[in-house]
């Protein structure tokens, strides 16, 4: 059984079964070039740069390295593919709806081969690369059919004049993707962009921009009006850093890590104030109360360690403070060490495994210092804990008790599957341990008590809160963070929203309208 | 793919289509329905009752119990299927279009365009599905949790006329499918073959049985025993005034079925004087004679500037003789202009035409029927029209042009709001603050400036005062198919 069933984050719509689906370790790495201005092209500096397969630690691809000069070549063909009276403007918004059902459509198609090419680039196990496919395709049929509907409003308004608002396309935006859920946030920014009207510059990571070029080829096929998608991968401290400074974006998406972010919103301030969302880190708690014990105890138990380890941990609303009550606390912990040594670890195109490598040798160490850091620390080191001996970025699922809220472990963003376990006794205790941090991104409360459910619901600083469940994730649900977990809201219609700009027009009219 | 016509259709399907299938009716009992351009019988098509009604709504009604497919399917696949039989009736299109064209009389590319808007309005709402959102709220009083939910309201009646048969099928299924209800359908007794087909392709696209069913039928039978059937939550009409009376009536003396009616109109346009004047003629009358004036939202007053109103007068005459040349066979390719439905209303619009004559209006041109065969009239065109006059202030339905003459803007207003109709206006200027006066100041729930048949999926449409009650179209459109209802978590132990 593999994540992508197990946590409803990536679901499928019933049509679709698993049985027929054709994944391929020898898929073809097709695309390599820059995207711009619907030509696939090399870079100006001619610069190029090597991404790995973290399953096996060897080079997968050789891609173009998008620099400055190339983001200001795709920008520039962004702003012509937006002017006022170029097609993608001029078109009626019910027709941008049909572009993206057909990008949807045709994504759909190739879903297996492109779930294929984010394994080998990734090292997520291939079925839940599908469901990440499959969940940027429902969102983007979600979004194609808002384009007409992004409705403004006649207000009443005084001393004759009659007063309407329009929303607007923004303009130009920038988006700079991680490496964690490369198609689906690569779409989860084109999407809403695209049919609030706008045109776009995407930036994959370099530790993953196969996938992002493969939807380039699939812009392409569907023939958007040139310059309206663009895909330049590239470094974050080079085209990521052209893409915030340049004064024609005017709006810069970014899902990324929290001290990037902070960067992102000083490069707004310091260029021409772009508009700016920012999806971030967490630090994300889990409450279970003691009532859990008398139904669905271990269903709980499954749900709260699948949230704290998903996508090898590499994940940013992932649950990973995991707050226990006193009551059952022990039971608890003892299942969770049971299902942390069964996690199947290892080779992500096996549909037993649950969890692949970590993306990078750099991110294995960065969660083996954690690691390190509890132990030294003082907490107690479950199970788990060390490098996994073969090729690859494998690291145990790794799991502490007796963590203290003050400890590294406790308060950073490990990014890696280690789960902190803590222990409470009253809910208001609990509440003000889970808010104890500078993010706020995701919560999840496991009772079946609905006043307790509604209370720490309510109390809780997370842009989503998650009851008896987690991550259960679709195109309508918004989501977002408190605090330094992000800016903004994704998803929904809210996530149309930051894509548009409102403007109000007022007519000055001879005499009083009754 | 290639829009042609098929010249010799035999209609296919002819019966009832109930719970994904098509059935005889109860009572055995057929009706003919009429070629206009021919005069004669294209085929017997099955004829439902009241008992068939019943199984109709008996249908939709358990296809909508709580836990059903149709109830449990997620908004999104809801909106698939819509888009799926979108594309299954866009693949069809030309047997379509080409049974409207034989039921009706209309040109062919004219149901084209009909079929092609109401495929907009199908693929508008499938994309809304899933984003019927409810809301949040506070709550005065401590402890409380309040949130709202959108439900379907459930069985829809829904009776569509004879003017444009497939279109407004697919806009009433349009709305209700996307709220997630189920729906009973009377087409038009005069024109039901194309809503009968529709059943085969909503079977093939794959909605479960009971969603969708047809009755063909008469008024005062099928579809009375629709708005009197207590198991029905709502009726969608679009039809006559007289009619729409009726069908309220009916909900207040069952189950208070909410209700919302398309009827008729007597729709002014009233010319300015800094208008372009060849445009606005040309406008004018195509608004006026379209679908041979039988259309609620037909511009059929128009009001003219005294400074401009003999060079109006002339162009209109020269339109009108012109658009009589292509008058003809709805099959061929130069025809514009088709039959009226049936001789009912054909002896109707020529007795209107007497009577205008009769009260002493200039007959410009036309006023007589056309061919041996057929039930073809001469696009005509009276000036010189007084407001007391019956050719004035009763719905025609035919192609008929009434022009009158006005001097000051608010006295034109005035006229042309003195009417019980309210569905739709026209106002040809060039001036903004013109523009934005009378457009304000008309009754009716459309204004066209400088524009004809503006409508489009997106844009809220129905009636002030008789010409109805409700608005189709755009986001908002859906609210009628909706029951909101408000969920209160009280006396939270905090």
């Amino acid at each position: 059984q593999s994540t992508w069933g197990q946590l409803g984050a990536i679901r499928l719509l019933e049509h679709l079964p698993l049985s027929t689906m054709v994944f391929s370790k020898d898929v073809e790495v097709k695309y390599t070039k820059l995207y711009i201005n619907n030509q696939f092209v090399d870079s100006v500096k001619s610069g190029t740069f090597e991404t790995l397969n973290p399953t096996t630690g060897k080079l997968l691809a050789t891609v173009q390295e998008a620099t400055s000069e190339d983001v200001d070549l795709a920008v520039r063909a962004a702003k012509a593919a937006f002017h006022r009276k170029a097609p993608w403007r001029t078109m009626d918004a019910s027709e941008r709806g049909r572009y993206l059902s057909k990008l949807a459509d045709l994504i759909e198609e190739n879903a297996d081969d492109i779930a294929s090419l984010e394994c080998l680039d990734n090292g997520k196990p291939v079925e839940s690369a599908r469901g990440d496919v499959q969940f940027a395709v429902n969102c983007m049929r979600f979004f194609a059919g808002y384009c007409d509907k992004l409705n403004g409003k006649n207000v009443p308004s005084e001393r004759n004049t009659v007063c309407i608002t329009r929303c607007e396309p923004v303009g130009v935006v920038g988006a700079i993707v991680p490496w964690n859920y490369p198609f689906h946030l690569a779409c989860l920014k084109l999407s809403p962009a695209l049919a609030a009207g706008c045109t776009i510059v995407i930036k994959p990571s370099e530790l993953t921009p196969l996938s992002a070029l493969y939807l380039a080829h699939l812009c392409h096929t569907i023939g958007f009006p040139p310059g309206v998608v663009n895909v330049v991968p590239g470094f974050g401290d080079k085209a990521g850093q052209a893409l915030v400074d340049h004064l024609d974006v005017n709006k810069l998406a970014f899902t990324g890590s929290t001290r990037v972010g902070r960067l992102i919103m000083k490069g707004s301030g310091e260029s021409n104030l772009k508009r700016v969302t920012l999806e971030l880190g967490g630090k994300s708690p889990c409450i279970v109360l003691n009532d859990v014990a008398d139904a669905d105890f271990d269903k709980t138990v499954a749900l709260v360690h699948e949230a704290s380890l998903i996508n090898s941990g590499q994940c940013c609303i992932a649950g990973t403070r995991t707050y226990v009550q006193s009551g059952i606390y022990d039971r608890f912990v003892a299942k969770v060490k049971e299902l942390a040594e069964k996690r199947v670890v290892g080779d992500p195109w096996d549909s037993t495994t649950v969890q692949g490598p970590q993306i990078s040798e750099f991110q294995l160490n960065k969660i083996m210092d954690y690691i390190k850091s509890g132990v030294d620390e003082g907490a107690t080191l479950l199970t788990g804990g060390k490098k996994i001996e073969r090729s690859g970025y494998f690291v145990e699922p790794t799991v502490f008790t007796d963590v203290k809220a003050n400890m590294k472990i406790a308060r950073e963003e490990i990014f890696g599957p280690v789960q902190c376990i803590m222990k409470f006794d009253t809910i208001d205790e609990v509440i003000d341990m889970a808010n104890d941090t500078t993010y706020g991104l995701g919560a999840g409360i496991f009772t079946h008590n609905l006043d307790h459910a509604i209370a720490i619901a309510q109390a809780v600083e997370a842009g989503t809160v998650y009851v008896n469940c987690y991550l259960e994730a679709s195109p309508n649900t918004p989501f977002g963070g408190y605090k330094m977990s992000g800016i903004g809201r994704e998803y929904g219609k809210y996530g149309i929203d930051a894509y548009l700009e409102k403007k109000t027009i007022v007519v000055k009219v001879a005499q009083t309208i009754s | 793919m290639a829009l042609e016509p098929i010249y010799h259709i035999k209609p296919e399907y002819t019966q009832l289509f109930i719970n994904n299938e098509y059935v005889n009716s109860q009572s055995g009992k057929t009706f003919p329905t009429i070629n206009p351009v021919t005069e004669e019988i294209i085929c017997q098509v099955q004829e439902g009752g009241k008992q068939d009604i019943d199984l109709a709504v008996a249908a939709a009604k358990l296809s909508m119990k709580r836990k059903s497919a149709w109830r449990t399917l997620p908004a999104a696949a809801r909106g698939k299927l819509m888009h799926n039989l979108s594309d299954l009736v866009e693949r069809n299109i030309n047997y379509v279009a080409s049974l409207d064209c034989l039921d009706n009389g209309k040109p062919f590319k004219e149901v084209i365009g009909d079929i092609q808007f109401g495929l907009a309005v199908l693929r508008f709402y499938a994309g809304m599905t899933d984003k019927i959102e409810g809301r949040t709220m506070a709550c005065n009083g401590t402890n409380k949790f309040s949130y709202t939910i959108y439900e379907p309201i459930g069985v829809v009646g829904a009776i569509t006329p004879w003017n444009y048969p497939i279109m407004f099928a697919l806009f009433k299924l349009s709305h209700a499918l996307a709220a997630g209800c189920s729906v009973v359908l009377k087409p038009a007794e005069q024109t039901p073959l194309s809503a009968i087909y529709l059943g085969t392709l909503i079977k093939e696209t794959g909605f479960p049985p009971g969603v969708v069913n047809i009755v063909p039928g008469y008024g005062p039978t099928a579809g009375a025993a629709l708005s009197h059937h207590m198991d029905v939550n709502k009726i969608t009409f679009t039809g006559s005034t007289e009619v729409g009376h009726l069908i309220q009536m009916a909900s207040g003396q069952t189950n208070l079925k909410r209700v919302n009616l398309e009827l008729g109109g007597k729709c002014p346009v009233i010319v300015c004087k800094s208008a372009d004047l060849d445009k606005a003629a040309a406008l004018a009358q195509e608004a006026c004679f379209v679908n041979m004036g039988q259309a609620c939202c037909a511009l059929t007053r128009t009001f003219v500037h005294e400074d401009v109103y003999e060079d109006f007068v002339k162009k209109s005459r020269d339109l009108a003789i012109k658009a009589k040349s292509t008058c003809g066979d709805p099959f061929e390719e130069k025809t514009h202009y088709g039959p009226q439905i049936d001789k009912v209303q054909f002896d109707k619009i020529l007795d209107y035409i007497q009577q205008g004559v009769k009260e002493g209006a200039k007959l410009e041109c036309g006023g007589k029927s056309m061919f041996p065969k057929g039930y073809f009239i001469e696009p005509t065109v009276f000036s010189n029209v007084q407001d007391h006059m019956k050719i004035a202030q009763d719905e025609i339905f035919g192609p008929v042009q009434t022009i009158f003459k006005f001097s000051e803007l608010d006295e034109a207003i005035d006229r042309a709001n003195n009417t019980e109709y309210g569905l739709v206006s026209g106002v040809f200027t060039n001036d903004v603050n013109e523009a934005i006066h009378v457009s304000h100041a008309l009754e009716a729930g459309q204004v066209w400036v400088n524009s004809y048949m503006a409508v489009d999926p997106l844009t809220p449409f129905g009636g002030y005062k008789k010409s109805g009650i409700g608005r189709e179209f755009g986001t908002d459109g859906l609210l009628g198919f909706l029951e909101e209802k408000t969920v209160i978590y009280g006396n939270i132990n905090m």
